[in-house]
């Protein structure tokens, strides 16, 4: 009670009385007479916060019968209507082809001058993965996986690691203070930290020394409606391997082969719910 | 006994506070205040004198808008400011920041501001940015060049103020 008198409508649930006490009197509002001021008050507010706390969900029904991403304005932030994706067929996916390696090196502007094969920044790599007992092989791209429950996001200890609204993993230089906690968490090994001074960035893809850095899935363009320049790239070679598309949306080109074919997602048994799906592997 | 302690110091302060306010005035005579190069067009995303003492705050706010909310408005954006106001070196290209003419540093090497937007960004609009993550030949660290301008500065000013 000491809630609804002294903090009308923005105890915020804490007390604990909020939900249950507004549900309860709102039913004898509906069929009461001969409420006093105070009790008027007080039911007033409970049941503006039910309304309160009904918003979010209403807002998310609006929010994913409106129109597709790639429309939205400039001014306009993300939302978590779109979760944005890849699949991967390694099917498809030639050993020895690094198209998708180079395009996003090209865009992104982080192929090293200087070879040091241990710590050069890396944010997509080709593996091929060999089963010794029968000698068949297949090879795939790997690069952040642009998790929902990312751990990288987890460990950070300054909040440089995080999840955009629509689920497009990134690091945020300016906080970033290069602790390399996330590389640690990352069970991709998708980051990589940058050692050496940089000169003549790319004017989309910021990047400097002492901040960690991973596939942006090419923020820049998916920004503007595009798609990432290793999907563009693998499509322009021919191969087809890599879809990019809106994982929440069931009528986009990925979301229903999603649905249609078998797909893995890497070490998805950690929980981390991973933004890209793979194929054939 | 303490306190009489501090206002001894506080007394000293003053006094080099004074001393400082009649020497302070004939060193930025020397100097002069900089003329930073006129940006492209007619003019700027907002009043020259509002964008003097503001322009760092919107750029902050619109870093964190751009980086975390994906909203890329034209207005405030980094890359806007150096598409207007790069500057031309004598090669006919955009300078980049290592340059001392290059338009933020003009002010910033007279207030003795130091930004570190350019160890990240790019100092110079467009296709400059062809030799993406190279670090230039002869300069072994991207800041010396930064550090060997500003030892320049400091020598220029000292010779002119005859210390």
């Amino acid at each position: 009670m000491s809630c609804g008198d002294t903090k009308a409508g923005s105890c915020g649930g804490g007390c604990g009385c909020a939900s249950k006490a507004g549900a309860g009197e709102a039913l004898n509002l509906t069929g009461g007479s001969g409420v006093d001021a105070a009790r008027r008050f007080f039911l007033k507010s409970a049941s503006a916060f039910t309304t309160l706390a009904l918003a979010p969900g209403v807002t998310l029904m609006a929010f994913a019968e409106s129109t597709p991403a790639s429309a939205r304005p400039a001014d306009q932030p993300v939302s978590s209507k779109n979760r944005w994706g890849l699949l991967i067929d390694a099917g498809k996916c030639a050993d020895g082809c690094n198209d998708c390696v180079t395009a996003c090196s090209t865009e992104n502007g982080w192929a090293s001058p200087v070879k040091h094969p241990a710590t050069d920044a890396q944010w997509i790599r080709k593996l091929t993965v060999r089963d010794p007992k029968n000698g068949s092989s297949y090879s795939l791209p790997m690069m952040c996986q642009h998790c929902a429950e990312p751990p990288c996001v987890d460990v950070c200890p300054t909040g440089a690691s995080f999840k955009r609204a629509d689920g497009i993993v990134l690091v945020d230089r300016h906080i970033c203070i290069g602790c390399r906690y996330c590389m640690m968490a990352c069970p991709y090994k998708a980051r990589s930290f940058v050692h050496e001074p940089l000169h003549d960035q790319k004017e989309h893809a910021p990047r400097g020394k002492g901040c960690v850095e991973s596939c942006t899935m090419c923020v820049h363009r998916v920004d503007k409606g595009e798609t990432p320049a290793c999907v563009e790239a693998c499509a322009k070679a021919g191969h087809n391997a890599m879809i990019f598309g809106d994982l929440n949306d069931p009528s986009s080109e990925i979301a229903k082969r999603v649905a249609t074919y078998r797909t893995t997602r890497i070490r998805d048994d950690l929980g981390t719910d991973p933004g890209v799906y793979y194929q054939n592997i | 006994m303490q306190r009489a302690f501090h206002i001894e110091r506080l007394m000293a302060a003053i006094a080099v506070a004074i001393a400082l306010l009649f020497t302070l005035p004939a060193g930025s005579a020397l100097a002069g205040p900089p003329t930073p190069a006129k940006g492209r067009g007619d003019k700027c995303v907002a009043p020259t004198e509002w964008m003097r003492k503001n322009h760092m705050s919107v750029l902050k706010h619109q870093r964190d808008d751009t980086v975390h909310e994906g909203i890329r408005t034209a207005q405030f954006s980094l890359k806007g400011c150096i598409d207007c106001h790069a500057v031309k070196g004598a090669d006919g290209k955009p300078v980049t920041v290592a340059d001392p003419k290059h338009f933020c540093r003009t002010c910033h090497d007279y207030t003795a501001v130091r930004v570190d937007c350019f160890d990240c960004h790019a100092s110079r609009p467009g296709e400059a940015g062809k030799s993406a993550g190279v670090i230039p030949e002869g300069v072994e660290h991207a800041n010396a060049a930064h550090a060997a301008a500003d030892r320049e500065t400091l020598d220029r000013y000292l010779k002119e103020a005859g210390r």
